[in-house]
């Protein structure tokens, strides 16, 4: 298998004969009456970066505390490179975590903080400042040697952080919200930067994120967790395209979400009327659901097409309604399209040309879409 | 507003330094006071100001004097180093405790403060004395067949001001722990540390202005404890808080008295300096 660089290419999880870096083995974590995590299995490769995705008290940080060794699981195991970690404290687990608030040590100057993790390992000297210095010129830092955590701003503060849990060259990386703390700019800047940097290292990372943007772009696979239990897993494109459940549709991304019953099931297409949207939904795909069974068609807001004409063709997957609203960001527009229904429907349109404003308030549009971009889920 | 603190200072702090300074230059007197003037018309309108060194002079000449001091020093120093070993732990413990808990165990550690410090060192004579509760108890079990000589030893001393003195300790170092980041603890410990290691190299040197500060507030009133070791310490317990008594109500020999606490004050002030500094160090956030 070749080591593919940044995202990995190879696709592991297909590969039923890959061995797994980490596996998670129905784990479970209580507090009290609270489950904070709930029967979680999970197999990640090397050189992945797996991101948890949920919002705040979904169990992804519980989770990560385990994989850490800060949290004693109440039931299940967690092997890492098939060494079973039950038991084993975190000072002699092969992880290493950067923690949300940086955890950066106050009294030390950022050398010392990078260099404690080696000096700890009572590695010679030597290489000891060797290793800290290619670390800290890695992440840019190396001007700041000598400032103590206090005199840093708070990206610097991430670098220093991410380069003290990198320099002890771990084989798996636990980040926590590792960009949480940045702001808009520099957080996307960051982004881009920690993948060359996991690419260069070859490190396996492990990140948990509220920010489904973020998941997006860092991530080989996401890992979508809610209450506890994962959701879903897979590809960022396989999680946005192909949501398995209601939940997962409407946290990753926008959605125009119609209810609807399955009137046509056949196996190489699907007619939904749904009372909500006001019309047919086709659908050039089967899926497997009991007839007459309620569904949810989620449609992404940029597949939608408006128009101030009716396009020619079926009546399937169109419908008229009024523009209510206009949000203007600049590479692209936001339409909220009333329906006869009094459904809201949410529209974006990128900004192609830069004079013109073809649609305005109160305009009476079309909306339609292709039959391969609804996605029906059953949950 | 602003001058009220110094007035009080000059009230309470200046005033009192100097005629304290004043009657240590002068000479013993049989007389109410029991100390001659320094300033005095003798006549041919002329003031004769009289400067006696010899009150200081004399503390250096008779040791008993100096070994009052290094003893005080030793005792202050000693009594210091039991309360952090006793007083440590149990800061950290309440800064780590829930914070229901906590304020449960504050209160505890504050509620002796409630009853007079004179009524808690007698209590402890009841506790310590030959046929006092503990011997009794150990008696009664058969542990000891004689009464153990505890009340007027060094022992019940240093019992005395250690049990008096670790709130002081407690107090501020518990402050200086509440505000520290358990977490760093974590990120140690994910660097490689043991917890004992993680204790030493993170907790340890995080809570230094702590510790200074809970030391000194132990150290400088133990150098010139005087009630303390009266009551428990017995009477070789030579301590500068004594002789300063004795001095001054038995030999009313006041200058001298004087003097031995102007010479105690030059003693702590480096301390007090120094314990300030650190305050301010700790007010910056500088750690």
């Amino acid at each position: 298998m070749p080591s593919a660089a940044g995202v990995v290419k190879a696709q592991p999880w297909n590969d039923p004969s890959a061995r797994p870096y980490v596996e998670v083995e129905r784990i479970s974590k209580s507090f009290g009456d609270f489950k904070a995590v709930n029967d979680v299995s999970l197999k990640i490769y090397q050189k992945e970066i797996f991101c948890l995705l949920g919002a705040s008290g979904c169990g992804k940080t519980t989770l990560l505390r385990m994989l850490g060794g800060f949290e004693t699981p109440t039931s299940g195991k967690i092997l890492i490179d098939g060494e079973d970690m039950t038991g084993i404290p975190p000072y002699e687990r092969p992880v290493n975590m950067m923690f949300q608030s940086y955890a950066l040590f106050p009294h030390m100057n950022v050398e010392q903080n990078v260099a404690f993790g080696l000096k700890q390992d009572r590695l010679p000297k030597q290489e000891i400042q060797e290793r800290v210095a290619t670390m800290l010129d890695l992440v840019k830092m190396s001007d700041f040697a000598k400032r103590k955590p206090h005199q840093l701003s708070g990206g610097q503060r991430q670098r220093v952080a991410l380069a003290r849990s990198l320099v002890k060259r771990p084989k798996l990386l636990l980040l926590d919200e590792p960009l949480g703390a940045l702001d808009k700019k520099l957080r996307e800047h960051t982004q881009f930067e920690l993948i060359s940097l996991q690419d260069k290292l070859g490190v396996t990372f492990i990140v948990v994120t509220h920010d489904q943007e973020e998941a997006m772009t860092l991530a080989s696979r996401i890992g979508v967790m809610n209450h506890g239990e994962i959701v879903q897993a897979g590809t960022p494109s396989e999680i946005y395209e192909f949501p398995s459940s209601k939940f997962v549709a409407d946290f990753v991304g926008s959605v125009n979400m119609f209810e609807g019953k399955l009137i046509e099931d056949e196996p190489n297409y699907v007619r939904i009327a749904s009372p909500e949207l006001g019309g047919t939904i086709y659908v050039s795909h089967g899926i497997s659901a009991p007839p007459e069974a309620v569904v949810w068609v989620a449609v992404r807001p940029e597949k939608i097409f408006m128009s101030t004409v009716a396009p020619e063709g079926s009546t399937d997957n169109l419908v008229r309604g009024t523009v209510q609203d206009i949000a203007y960001l600049g590479d692209l527009s936001i339409y909220l399209v009333k329906l006869p229904t009094d459904k809201v429907v949410r529209v974006t349109q990128p900004n192609t040309s830069r004079h013109a404003e073809a649609i305005s308030w109160d305009q009476q549009v079309y909306l339609s879409w292709d039959a391969t971009s609804p996605v029906v889920v059953t949950r | 507003m602003v001058a009220l603190p110094y007035l009080w200072l000059v009230l309470f702090f200046v005033v009192p330094f100097v005629i304290v300074l004043k009657i240590s230059f002068s000479d013993v007197d049989l007389a109410i006071p029991p100390y001659k003037p320094l300033l005095e018309w003798v006549g041919n309108n002329s003031l004769a100001i009289k400067v006696n060194f010899n009150n200081y002079a004399f503390l250096f000449t008779d040791s008993l004097y100096l070994h009052a001091f290094a003893n005080s020093l030793k005792v202050a120093f000693l009594s210091t180093l039991m309360c952090l070993v006793i007083g440590y732990p149990m800061a950290y413990g309440i800064a780590r405790a829930k914070p229901s808990l906590r304020n449960v165990l504050l209160l505890l550690v504050i509620l002796p403060f409630w009853t007079s410090l004179l009524l808690r060192v007698y209590a402890w004579i009841g506790l310590l004395k030959a046929n006092g509760v503990i011997n009794n108890v150990l008696m009664s079990l058969g542990i000891i067949h004689e009464p153990l000589t505890m009340l007027y030893t060094p022992f019940a001393m240093y019992v005395g001001i250690v049990y008096s003195y670790l709130p002081f300790l407690i107090l501020p170092l518990y402050a200086n722990l509440e505000k520290m980041d358990w977490q760093l603890l974590e990120a140690a410990e994910d660097l490689g540390c043991r917890p004992w290691q993680a204790f030493y190299k993170i907790t340890l040197p995080l809570s230094r202005n702590g510790i200074l500060a809970g030391s000194m507030l132990v150290f400088i009133p133990a150098v010139g404890e005087f009630v303390i070791p009266a009551l428990l310490g017995g009477p070789n317990a030579l301590m500068i808080g004594r002789v300063l008594w004795d001095e001054f109500f038995s030999n009313r020999a006041w200058p001298v008295a004087s003097a031995v606490a102007i010479l105690l004050l030059i003693l702590l002030v480096p301390f007090m300096m120094w314990y300030q500094s650190v305050q301010a160090r700790e007010t910056a956030g500088d750690r």
